[in-house]
């Protein structure tokens, strides 16, 4: 910077205060990460007596992936349900493409562009794979009822103008083989592939993925990491996820959030997380 | 007389010299008529034949504007779209030869081709094949430009070589009025004897060799074979074997544009099955493991259906044994018996054949392998109309085929139309036909041994002509075919097939030349043994574990020594029983290079490969232990270690002809 060329390599630091200063930044892959999507002030979460997160403070950028990681119990679950609606914050600001966000439904949150997927799968099993996944175009349907019953008129066109959109995501996550397949009779992989086309189909512009790996082989994991990928990569959804598996965090992700006991222990791209000492601890475990 | 004469130019052969003249005369004869369909988004999409001629023109002088030349090699690598077929079709508009490949060969097996014919251009089906030909792109000096037809997860690649299949063809329809007439001029120059494609046999020895295949041997093949079977403009046929397989290129290209029915594409390989139920082809062409997979399937289903059902399959299968094939062959069956045919029809056979997609099936062929001959009536007792078809690549695939009403399950039928046959004193089989081979690309050795200078060549297989029918039976490869220690016949495929035609047994591969005595090693059905397993209780966590179950071992000694009865029943062969066995701890797998592509035994390979247990099977030995490299499908290799039990089984001693016959 001082000799005035163009710099091409950043460090952590520089990155981070790039980050801070500017609308964006450019990944270590050369992907340009946009301005602030969804920023956390000062987030406290109480259950009674238990202070489940503690004053947490981050952002999440347009078109970024962003996982939130920690030990079990850290509070990355109820982080996650704090964006999406299903937890209120006991104190703190959730600000959402520059306005402040009020307390709200976890159906009004979805509505404003905010799906996920949930850790225990939570898809309708009697329910064909198609039908699955056109839930997930619900907050996009507003035919009325009568229309709905007769399918005539505007149900009918709404249907077709869905189904195209879920068919697309059908073929982008390649299941077209389970289409008609009722969901209680796929194995687990599958299904957590089934629920990421059902919160895809939504076409939201920050997608929540709480541990999308859990409990999948070398091998869907791979399938995952792929898929994930290439959603941020052909749709530039901007993607938010909680994950235990290292690995596969630490490729994904641009920028990580530690939690370790409801605090935010570290924050910034995978290379210098895996630097911080805290974090080192937490996951090694020391003395509290 | 003048426009006579031309109309008479354009109907007959005369006129239609290449593909893409027959493509001009079907987007004028057929115009809207279906000429492709491919299931996309759940929706089955169609192209007629004037639009696919649109769609091909775009992308060939998108392909002149890339810089494609007269006789340039240009490789094709992907699933069966109707975006790779016209990609072929185009490339022949440009003087172009067309090159395709077997989709899941590994990128070194790939390299082998594309250097050896100099494939300037690659034309890919999406980014699993693109990174393959990324990887040895840098081996590949005359390699230039790669298009790929699905654009997903290809954004971050470097796109100086790499192009999209729609942004060619849109510079194809920019360019139009600079390159139509070079088009134009290059597609009135193909002539009878330009080369239409080139297809990489995989042989079971040895390096893959390119066929060249002219454009009279594949447009005389398809009217001969069309005539054949009175196909029509009306047939539907599904597209779903690999299009480097000289089969697909004859039904989906040659026959599809000869006689201008509709090909149609699967979604996936996966939904395979489905959509051969939604289209329900009247053509259909399925190699023998398909047959019998599917009928293993039904098997299997039929066990887990309820009394009723069961009981109505068998009585009804049952009859339709007995006088179903007889009446699609015509032949007298009397009333009560057709009634009752009728009956199962309406509450067995029909809904069966719909369930499998086979209801409008008018012709349908297996070729390449032996099929069992239980499983071949099981299809003609539902009244579809099954037959057998001897080809080669070499031959653009008919050799001999049945006609209808003479189909039987031992032999591979009568000479097709414009083919001359030979049996050399060996007994190996010779063919002369106008679809014989031009030449193997850059291989002047192999071609003078495979055909000799009056255009006749030698199939490697062993057969005779039955005497009054006139049908020929293939006996063995006739390298294979070899004597036993004590100057016996030893012909291991006869004997494998017969092990084959056991549901519980996939693959089996016998040794004895030069021995003296015969031992196999066998392959278990994972599906069918698997479903017995659950069935009985029998608890397993691998192919491995459950090949050495010793019930499983048993089962398989009892078919063993079924089939030794039967073999010693001819006298020729009767040598040929097997006396030890062992179940093999891995399935063969092309992968490994135990199989070809097209899944035939590579007996050196395995012969040398597992000689540890070769020697184990003579020495006398109960068990042994060994360890086999895998590869697994992504490149990596393992290892697997196991201990296998030989077995032995029964043998019949060789009865006299008299004594059998009481």
């Amino acid at each position: 910077m001082m000799d005035g060329t163009e710099q091409t390599h950043w460090t952590n630091d520089e990155r981070q205060a790039a980050v801070k200063d500017s609308e964006g930044y450019v990944t270590a892959d050369g992907r340009q990460i946009g301005g602030v999507l969804m920023e956390l002030r000062n987030i406290t979460l109480r259950f009674g007596g238990v202070v489940a997160i503690k004053d947490i403070s981050f952002d999440i950028r347009e078109g970024e992936i962003r996982a939130i990681i920690g030990p079990n119990g850290a509070g990355k679950s109820s982080m996650l349900n704090i964006i999406s609606g299903f937890y209120t914050p006991s104190e703190g600001e959730l600000w959402y493409k520059g306005a402040k966000r009020p307390p709200m439904k976890p159906y009004e949150v979805a509505r404003m562009g905010v799906a996920r997927t949930f850790q225990n799968i939570a898809l309708f099993e009697g329910m064909s794979v198609l039908d699955n996944v056109m839930t997930g175009r619900l907050t996009h349907m507003n035919a009325g009822i009568a229309s709905q019953a007769l399918w005539w008129g505007k149900a009918r066109d709404e249907e077709i103008a869905n189904r195209e959109v879920v068919e697309k995501v059908i073929d982008f996550l390649e299941i077209q083989s389970i289409r008609k397949t009722p969901v209680g009779r796929l194995p687990y992989g599958l299904k957590k592939r089934v629920e990421l086309a059902r919160a895809l189909a939504a076409e939201p512009s920050i997608l929540l993925l709480d541990e999308p790996m859990a409990g999948m082989n070398v091998e869907e994991k791979e399938d995952m990491s792929r898929f994930i990928l290439d959603v941020n990569d052909e749709f530039g959804t901007t993607i938010c996820l909680i994950e235990h598996d290292m690995g596969v965090v630490m490729d994904l992700s641009d920028r990580v959030v530690v939690m370790d006991y409801g605090k935010k222990i570290g924050d910034g791209p995978p290379d210098e997380v895996r630097a911080n000492q805290d974090v080192i601890d937490a996951y090694l475990g020391v003395a509290h | 007389m003048g426009g006579d004469n031309l109309a008479y130019m354009s109907e007959g052969a005369e006129g239609l010299r290449s593909i893409p003249a027959l493509l001009q005369r079907n987007a004028t004869r057929f115009g809207t008529r279906p000429a492709y369909r491919e299931k996309e988004f759940g929706i089955w999409q169609s192209w007629s034949w004037s639009e696919a001629e649109t769609e091909i023109e775009a992308f060939a002088l998108g392909l002149l504007n890339l810089g494609v030349e007269k006789g340039d090699h240009v490789a094709v690598i992907g699933r069966n779209r109707p975006t790779l077929y016209w990609s072929m079709v185009a490339a022949q508009m440009c003087g172009a030869v067309p090159v395709p490949l077997y989709q899941d060969a590994a990128a070194e097996e790939m390299e082998y081709a594309l250097q050896h014919c100099g494939a300037r251009f690659v034309i890919a089906a999406d980014q699993e094949q693109v990174d393959k030909v990324i990887d040895i792109q840098d081996d590949l000096h005359q390699f230039e430009h790669m298009i790929y037809v699905d654009p997903r997860g290809m954004r971050k690649y470097d796109h100086r070589r790499l192009h999209e299949y729609s942004h060619i063809q849109n510079q194809g329809r920019a360019a139009y009025d600079e390159f139509i007439g070079e088009l134009t001029a290059r597609r009135e120059s193909l002539g009878y004897d330009d080369t239409c494609v080139m297809l990489y046999t995989s042989g079971t020895t040895g390096k893959p060799k390119g066929v060249v295949l002219s454009n009279r041997n594949i447009i005389e093949t398809a009217k001969n074979s069309a005539e054949f079977d009175k196909l029509g403009p009306g047939e539907e046929v599904l597209a779903y074997l690999p299009m480097a397989w000289v089969g697909d290129f004859i039904f989906s290209i040659g026959q599809a544009y000869w006689t201008g029915f509709c090909v149609n594409c699967p979604e996936s390989a996966e939904t395979m099955m489905t959509d051969l139920r939604e289209i329900a082809p009247s053509y259909y062409f399925a190699p023998p493991r398909v047959f019998e997979t599917q009928l293993t399937q039904i098997m299997i289903r039929m066990e887990d259906a309820g009394a009723l059902k069961r009981k109505m399959f068998h009585h009804f299968m049952a009859h339709a044994r007995e006088v179903g094939p007889k009446i699609l062959d015509g032949k007298p069956v009397g009333l009560l018996d057709r009634l009752k045919y009728a009956l199962g029809s309406g509450l067995v056979y029909g809904p069966l054949k719909n369930t499998l997609g086979f209801s409008n099936v008018r012709v349908g062929y297996t070729a390449g392998e032996a099929i069992g001959p239980e499983i071949f009536d099981f299809y003609r007792a539902l009244g579809i109309n099954l037959k057998q078809l001897y080809g080669q690549t070499e031959a653009s695939v008919f050799i001999t085929q049945q006609p209808d009403n003479e189909v039987r399950p031992d032999t591979v039928g009568v000479p097709s139309p414009g083919v001359e046959i030979r049996i050399a004193e060996n007994g190996e089989v010779f063919y002369r036909s106008p679809g014989v081979f031009v030449e193997y690309y850059k291989n002047a050795d192999s071609t003078a041994d495979t055909k000799d200078p009056e255009g006749w060549v030698a199939t490697g297989d062993a057969g005779f002509f039955e005497e009054g029918t006139g049908h020929l039976r293939i006996i063995d490869r006739a390298k294979d075919v070899g004597k036993m220690a004590d100057g016996a016949l030893f012909a291991p495929k006869y004997v494998e097939n017969k092990l084959k035609f056991f549901p519980n047994i996939l693959e089996a591969v016998v040794f004895g030349a030069g021995k003296d005595r015969c031992t196999a090693f066998i392959n278990i059905d994972l599906t069918a043994v698997g479903n017995w397993a659950e069935r009985n209780n029998i608890a397993y966590a691998s192919y491995q574990e459950l090949a050495g179950h010793p019930q499983v071992l048993e089962t398989i000694r009892g078919h063993v020594e079924e089939v030794n009865a039967s073999v010693a029943e001819d006298e020729m062969l009767s040598g040929c029983q097997i006396h030890r066995f062992l179940v093999l701890h891995k399935e063969l797998d092309a992968d490994d290079g135990e199989l070809t592509r097209t899944r035939k035994v590579r007996r050196k390979i395995i012969a040398e490969k597992f000689h540890d247990l070769v020697t184990a099977l003579y020495d006398g030995s109960d068990s042994i232990y060994t360890e086999t490299e895998v590869t697994y499908e992504d490149g990596r290799k393992g290892k697997i270690r196991a201990t296998l039990a030989i077995m032995d089984a029964k043998t019949v001693p060789a009865a006299p002809p008299a004594m059998a016959a009481e």
